[in-house]
């Protein structure tokens, strides 16, 4: 697998969630999303679900779904934090997170809560091992 | 030599599919001895039954029918005026011979092979399209299963919506207008009880919506006491106070009347019974249900949409199905599956063939003739109520007049509906005639010079249609569909062009593992449509349905033989509702001993996705219970789970044999673990046909368990229902089998009571006994056969199966058997290898099948990328051969992808189902010649199936959904 499936940059989680972290006015914001290897096993996705601006979301718990033809699948959140931002084009393009996962396919944008929650996340290297791991 | 006498006419063997030498063939294959021996091998000898079923002799074919015309003898069919809901209509003679009564439509399978059932597809976007204009509400879905069921769906839909409370435990307010038809009321409460919803009966005009916070409200329009009350005042204060508006409406008085959609409903339901189908003592009907385009998500049941094949034809398809119980399980929107297809396509082709302005014709003799009886009463001195109605006229009275005029009527052979002790209703309907009118009029006026003075001819002329201002101004049913095909020879050659679109058992076998698949015999369809079995109105009074009430009280008593149980309620009309009722009695059992707090219910994995949707309508929470390698029940983590939840433990579901098609050998200490807990056991009843005379529920410990009539006793499956799931229990269970408590309303009782205010368990559906013509099928297969013919059934159905994975597990591999090397009624192949041998997928193997003539097995049910197949009984060798031969030759074609002679894309299963326009195109890109696309087998060459299109594309589908007719140049 080649390391763009994975970029260097992104958090990564078991669930097949990353974030990406970036530092705007003092305020650390991460923006979800989920992985090429999430993606490949959804097939084309047909509907995301997603939650309200101004909600918020705790580590490891849903926050929303995505839909292929035959499946559904929770979404987990890798970070705990208050929305701030929710990709809306993706109610009428859901295509877009199986065309561009990491970038036009992010999925909500949220005020980091608990910067320690980082620790328990992988790094990309670390998340492809676990992939290895699991046999795909 | 002796001579033979037994008549000519005997059916076990015309049911059982396989003959003497076709059997010997395929026990010598199995290398056993004969057919004990293999279910000796194959049931666990600790739940054997050790005698016969205790039911009647088998009779022939000839005489289970003249029974079936004794009994009908006793159903006396008077004129009906109770309404309710239910209208007596014509159903056109062409609809009847050719959908009702034509095995080409009544024993398709659910469209999930879209590409091989475009023609029911078509007869139900056509459905949604009549429904969505009619009700004015955009989407609609493809028929639920009764109008008190849809009613209940519409507030658990509306419960759904409602924001989060603080109060978390509270199920909120639901409001229901007293003047809904008290089937649905009762039905409605019995739902919202579990969930904890409180439901307050109203009058909508002067409800304080803004006080009540109600999450939604419940409208009859017009209501059941015939009033067209203005609800456009009550839906804008409703939705001031933020509570949605459900609005229970007749199709008919649509036509006429303005829409729900543009009163200010925000869901319409209703059933569509009276566009075509007879009354059947209270069915099968198709119900209805409409909504808001920005709540299609949140749609209970199945819904047609549009998408496009490979060639980028118009391709119809089952849409959204992530919203279903099969896939979404405990989170589903609703735990229906089963809906009412067959009925659902009879009253779409009612309104092809009758169009927009025949309907409103009908609509309008219909009320016309209503306004002729009320100003003809009004002469006679009679008090009519309502100004404006639509069909139905309410007259009060003293309790003396009222009980003199339902005397007069009774005596006429007349069902009037007493409304209580001073009203009753007369509701009107499209067989009505002058002299019916006239007849009644006689009820009310015993003085002759009175009633000379009056005339339909006369009153015609004077009165007005009598709905005024509430008449409808926008149109409906614009589509060219619905302005064509009105002569019969228009409609008879649209019906057949979409019956030879789908693909049903009159082609070929549909190997569906857990669906059953049998044959529904002439003999056991055909009373169905006679008129004292389809004419009785499901309110008329016990005693003018004798031959029906003999049939129930037979059908009982067999089905309780053939479970090992006490009593049953025919009531739940379908398999999800025989579930949820049945979890509905453990809980009212639990709490009448005091163990309300009981609300945890197990669950194995390998379940139904159904199973766990009931559970949570039933009020349980789902804990699941792993399986083992072995595909059974793992019993460490069921003793695990049970323990940790003793306290709380309310039910097991339990599905025997296993989903996974294996009798397991650990059934008994199953149950024994669960009890030891104080747990029930539910037994889902999907595999009871391999159960039937070799073993039985109740003595495994079950303590309920329901009846997929449409799978083990002969229902057809009607491409998608109708369905009935009645349910046997324990005696210990008895007392809480769903009532009906409210009695036919024409029986006289002091007070109507729709309800007894102590009822544990209220009504689940709208009619006391279900779709009660279609118990007919399943009583007269139980008499055709006896407990011999049925547990040869059983045998067969296991020979089968066991045959079935003989021959292809050197192909595909068997994934699961019982302890003793053997597979139960059903077997499960695999298919996920070819995906890395091959790029092949289940999708592939399934389209590819349809070029050989079948129909795809369960596909990724119980296990993703696995094949369930079940042959049945009724399939003979020849059969089951045809099927294993196309599945080994498509096994080599995917051979030859492995070896690289043909390309991993662009092959013969990629392009699967190959259409005759695709072949017949001139130019011809693919690597493989195209009379092997079509042809891949000599059989098939004998009696080809052309699939209408090629492969459907689902995600398009999806994402842009569209579910109603589209455009006419889109048609082919």
């Amino acid at each position: 697998m080649s390391a763009q499936q994975y970029p260097d940059d992104l958090y990564y989680t078991k669930d097949h969630e990353w974030a990406r972290l970036e530092d705007r006015d003092g305020q650390k914001l991460a923006t979800i999303g989920v992985t090429r290897f999430a993606v490949d096993q959804l097939g084309d996705v047909t509907q995301v679900d997603l939650p309200k601006e101004g909600e918020t979301v705790k580590q490891a718990d849903v926050f929303g779904s995505v839909e292929s033809v035959k499946a559904v699948s929770d979404l987990f959140a890798p970070l705990s934090g208050k929305i701030v931002k929710v990709n809306s084009p993706l109610s009428d393009s859901p295509e877009y997170v199986n065309e561009d996962p990491y970038d036009e396919g992010w999925m909500i944008q949220i005020a980091v809560g608990e910067a320690k929650e980082l620790d328990g996340l992988l790094d990309a290297a670390a998340y492809q091992a676990f992939l290895r791991e699991q046999g795909e | 030599m002796a001579v033979d006498l037994r008549p000519s006419d005997r059916f076990v063997d015309r049911h059982v599919g396989p003959d003497a030498r076709e059997e010997a063939e395929m026990l010598h294959a199995l290398g056993v001895a004969n057919l004990d021996a293999l279910c000796a091998e194959t049931v666990p000898a600790d739940i054997r039954l050790a005698g016969a079923l205790d039911l009647p002799p088998p009779v022939g074919e000839s005489e289970v029918l003249a029974e079936l015309r004794a009994l009908a003898g006793r159903n006396q069919v008077w004129k009906s005026f109770l309404g309710m809901g239910y209208s007596d209509c014509f159903t056109p003679p062409v609809i009847q011979r050719n959908i009702l009564e034509n095995p080409g439509w009544y024993t398709a399978y659910t469209a999930y092979q879209a590409e091989i059932s475009q023609g029911r597809l078509e007869a139900l976007l056509n459905f949604q399209t009549m429904v969505a204009d009619l009700t004015g509400l955009p989407i609609a879905n493809a028929s639920l299963l009764d109008e008190a069921t849809a009613a209940a769906e519409a507030m658990h839909m509306l419960h759904g919506l409602a924001p989060a409370t603080a109060d978390a435990d509270r199920g909120g307010i639901f409001l229901v207008d007293q003047a809904c038809h008290p089937q649905t009321i009762e039905v409605v409460k019995t739902r919202a009880r579990p969930l904890g919803i409180a439901v307050r009966e109203s009058d909508p005009a002067s409800a304080d919506f803004a006080a009540l916070k109600a999450f939604g409200v419940l409208l009859q329009y017009p209501a059941t006491d015939g009033a067209i009350p203005d609800f456009r005042a009550v839906c804008a204060r409703a939705h001031e106070a933020g509570t949605l508006v459900a609005m229970a409406t007749d199709l008919l008085a649509l036509t006429v009347l303005t829409p729900p959609g543009e009163i200010g409903a925000d869901i319409a339901v209703g059933s569509a019974q009276r566009f075509g189908v007879p009354l059947g003592y209270g069915g099968p009907h198709a119900a209805f249900f409409a909504t808001r385009a920005e709540w299609t998500r949140k749609l209970p049941g199945r819904l047609i949409g549009v998408s496009e094949d490979a060639h980028g034809n118009r391709a119809l398809r089952m849409a959204l199905q992530t919203r279903e119980q099969h896939i979404r399980r405990e989170k589903a929107t609703s735990n229906i599956c089963t809906a009412q297809v067959l009925l659902a396509v009879m009253s779409g082709m009612y309104a092809v063939y009758h169009g927009p302005r025949g309907l409103k014709a009908i609509a309008e003799r219909t009320g016309g003739l209503a306004a002729v009886l009320a100003r003809g009463l009004e002469r006679l001195g009679v008090r009519v109520r309502h100004q404006s109605f639509f069909d139905t006229v309410r007259v009060d009275g003293s309790s003396a007049e009222i009980a003199g005029w339902m005397k007069a009527a009774a005596a006429r052979q007349m069902n009037l509906r007493r409304l209580s002790n001073e009203a009753l209703t007369i509701a009107l309907d499209e067989t009505t005639t002058a002299a019916d009118v006239e007849r009644l009029w006689e009820l009310f006026g015993p003085n002759d010079q009175a009633r000379t003075a009056i005339s339909v001819d006369r009153l015609a002329g004077e009165v007005s249609l009598p709905w005024g201002t509430a008449a409808r101004t926008s149109g409906y049913l614009a589509h060219p569909i619905f302005n064509t095909h009105h002569s019969e020879t228009e409609m008879l050659r649209y019906m057949r062009r979409l019956e030879s679109r789908d693909l049903s058992l009159t082609s070929s076998m549909i190997p569906l593992g857990s669906c059953t698949m049998k044959l529904n015999a002439t003999a056991e369809m055909m009373p169905v449509t006679w008129p004292e079995w389809g004419g009785l109105h499901p309110f008329a009074p016990p005693a003018q349905a004798e031959g029906y009430q003999a049939i129930f009280r037979d059908l009982e008593r067999m089905l309780c033989a053939i479970t090992g149980f006490t009593a049953a309620s025919l009531q739940p009309n379908a398999g999800s509702q025989g579930e949820y009722a049945g979890l509905l009695a453990i809980r009212a059992f639990h709490e009448s001993r005091g163990q309300g707090h009981r609300d945890v219910c197990l669950i194995p994995s390998s379940a139904h996705g159904t199973n766990p949707a009931s559970a949570v309508m039933a009020g349980y929470r789902v804990v699941v219970v792993a399986c083992d390698d072995g595909g059974n029940v793992d019993l460490a983590d069921l003793a695990a789970k049970a323990a940790e939840h003793r306290e709380r433990l309310a039910a097991l579901m339990v599905t025997y044999p296993s989903t996974h098609g294996v009798f397991e050998a650990g059934i008994k200490k199953i149950t024994a673990l669960v009890h030891e807990q104080g747990g029930q056991v539910y037994m889902d009843g999907a595999n009871l046909n391999a159960q039937v005379g070799l073993c039985r529920p109740g003595d495994m410990g079950a303590d309920v368990c329901h009846i997929n009539l449409h799978k083990t006793f002969c229902i057809p499956h009607g491409g998608g229902g109708p369905g009935m799931g009645p349910i046997c229990v324990a005696p210990h269970l008895a007392p809480f089998l769903p009532r009906h408590a409210f009695l036919p309303p024409a029986m006289g009782s002091a007070e109507q009571s729709p309800s007894s205010p102590d009822a544990i368990a209220g009504p689940v559906s709208a009619a006391p006994w279900g779709s009660a013509s279609i118990l007919l099928i399943s009583w007269a297969y139980i008499r055709l056969m006896g407990a011999e013919g049925l547990t040869r059934a059983t045998k067969i159905a296991i020979l089968n199966a066991n045959y079935i994975a003989h021959r292809l597990d050197a192909h595909y591999p068997v994934v699961y058997r019982g302890e003793k090397g053997r597979v139960a009624h059903e077997c499960i192949v695999d298919v996920r290898p070819l995906k890395k041998l091959a790029g092949v997928e289940v999708d592939d193997v399934a389209k590819r099948l349809m070029d050989y003539g079948f129909h795809a097995p369960t596909m990724s049910f119980p296990i993703p990328g696995t094949l369930m197949i079940e042959p049945t009984e009724s399939e003979s060798k020849g059969e089951l051969d045809r099927l294993c031969d196309a599945l080994i030759a498509i096994r080599e074609e995917v051979a030859e992808i492995e070896s690289g002679a043909a390309p991993r894309a662009g092959n013969l299963l990629k392009n699967a189902p190959h259409t005759a326009a695709a072949l017949l195109a001139a130019e011809w890109p693919h690597p493989y010649p195209r009379d092997r696309a079509a042809y891949p087998l000599p059989f098939v060459r004998a009696a080809k199936f052309w699939p209408p299109v090629g492969r459907l594309n689902n995600v398009l589908g999806d994402r842009k959904l569209f579910c109603t007719c589209p455009p006419m140049e889109d048609y082919t």
